[in-house]
């Protein structure tokens, strides 16, 4: 483990390359990105002082932050910066890192849960069904969730496999549920 | 369908929240397409696009092959995609961007779908309905079928995030002063109206819905209230997920604010529809939370 800001740069620079996130170098604090923002006008949220304390390492400040997850990724700040700095990136990769971490809510891991059972975040259910019907279209769309499409869900299940993302969220392949939910824990 | 009226073939990736919460969403768009002789083919087994706020915000490593074999799925079919959605057009459209601007990103991607028999190659393109509409029909052939216009109907304008923004990938020109949607809605008849914040998000993206659901409403609350200030008489979208958020979402504030919220909300192709002459009940505008008003039905 590096600083958050190497660890940022590995990470994140993988899959949006390194210059990418490298910018946050170029930050001077203007507070531009804050004073445009739509989460901070309702939340605790400053994406100035963030992007600062990633510089200054502040990684379990930044982790155990619960305004880390009240960015809605509209990229508002990210269009404005005058220096550049790619803001929604660098905080969808500092959460990226937070959630690799273990600091990840139970109702964000439950979206994991859905889509490897069902390969849908938003499964469709009996009653969504009369909803399609309704409008004339078959009550269940050919998609990953149809019971016709097995080997097609098992393909996305092996895609979470492969990428570690059911060891993540702490998923239990036998209950098709996070570990220890079905006894009632509280993880 | 001939050459004349368009004559072709896209497939339609659904994702989750269109086919599973909206379907008057997909009967819509799909009636309005066919009638231009557009035909929306089936993505079989495609699956969550996944979600780029969510899964993008939890694990990109995880999220790109997840998108990498939705868009390998167009791409055995021949076809490019079009999307109802702004997460799936986020997502789709990110994910196709990276792998074709980053060839190793590429390679590593790919070994991860040889586990499932699937490849990447960088065939398709993903494109928004909206985008298909406007520049793929036109508007004067959208003009020539309204039998219902829509003339003293004053529309809010939401474009959601992920359409327009951010500008390097999506490729459609200023995120602040954007027209796509506004044309559409204009060639109803409609009025175009501006509102405070009218740019702002719906509250619900990057997990933020999920993270604290009553805070996500409270941005739509605004949203809300700022289109109802300016005299406007529904609001008017391109995204199936700010519909979940504008839509039940009115239900889930109300419980939480103590107000009483009924703003009439619909996808771009709803409204599109009922200019048209489409009915509520084919256009699905009748299975939602908030209900539509005789204005709009004249």
């Amino acid at each position: 483990m590096g600083t958050l800001y190497e660890d940022m740069v590995d990470y994140g620079g993988e899959v949006f390359g390194r210059e990418h996130l490298e910018t946050l170098r170029e930050c001077v604090q203007c507070g531009k990105c804050t004073g445009g923002c739509p989460s901070g006008r309702n939340t605790a949220l400053r994406t100035r002082k963030l992007m600062q304390m990633a510089l200054l390492d502040m990684r379990e400040e930044i982790f155990n932050a619960p305004e880390l997850w009240f960015c809605s990724t509209c990229f508002t700040c990210y269009e404005r910066c005058p220096k550049g700095v790619k803001t929604t990136d660098i905080i969808r990769t500092l959460r990226n890192l937070a959630a690799k971490e273990g600091h990840m809510s139970v109702p964000h891991r439950m979206i994991g849960v859905y889509v490897m059972k069902t390969g849908h975040a938003v499964p469709i259910g009996p009653a969504q069904m009369e909803l399609r019907e309704a409008v004339g279209l078959e009550s269940q769309p050919p998609t990953a969730q149809h019971p016709q499409n097995k080997e097609q869900l098992e393909q996305v299940q092996k895609l979470f496999r492969a990428t570690n993302y059911d060891a993540m969220i702490d998923f239990d392949w036998d209950t098709m549920n996070l570990r220890g939910m079905d006894k009632g824990g509280k993880k | 369908m001939s050459e004349e009226d368009g004559g072709k073939e896209y497939a339609y990736f659904l994702g989750c929240i269109t086919p599973n919460r909206y379907p008057g969403i997909e009967a819509a768009t799909k009636k309005i397409f066919k009638g231009f002789g557009i035909e929306s083919k089936e993505m079989v087994g495609a699956s969550c696009c996944p979600a780029p706020g969510v899964f993008g915000s939890f694990d990109m490593h995880t999220w790109l092959p997840v998108a990498a074999r939705n868009l390998a799925i167009a791409e055995e079919m021949g076809l490019e995609i079009f999307v109802t959605c702004n997460g799936c057009y986020a997502t789709l459209q990110e994910a196709d961007h990276l792998l074709k601007k980053h060839p190793k990103l590429k390679e590593k991607t790919n070994k991860i779908l040889s586990e499932i028999g699937r490849e990447y190659k960088g065939t398709t393109k993903v494109n928004h309905s909206i985008v298909i509409m406007h520049d793929i029909i036109g508007l004067d052939k959208l003009k020539e079928r309204i039998t219902k216009p829509m003339n003293d109907v004053n529309v809010a304008v939401h474009y959601g995030c992920h359409f327009l923004k951010p500008r390097e990938v999506r490729g459609h020109g200023s995120s602040e002063t954007p027209y796509i949607l506004e044309d559409l809605v204009k060639v109803t008849g409609a009025k175009e109206v501006d509102y405070k914040d009218k740019l702002m998000c719906c509250g619900a993206g990057g997990g933020n819905r999920t993270a604290d659901s009553v805070q996500s409403l409270e941005w739509t609350r605004q949203k809300l209230v700022n289109a109802t200030i300016a005299g406007c008489d529904c609001m008017v979208h391109p995204c199936a997920f700010c519909h979940l958020q504008l839509d039940r979402g009115q239900a889930e504030m109300n419980k939480a604010f103590g107000t009483d919220f009924n703003f009439p909300i619909l996808f771009i192709t709803q409204f599109l529809g009922l200019a048209m002459g489409l009915s509520v009940k084919e256009l699905g505008l009748d299975i939602q939370t908030t209900t539509i008003p005789e204005k709009l039905l004249k």
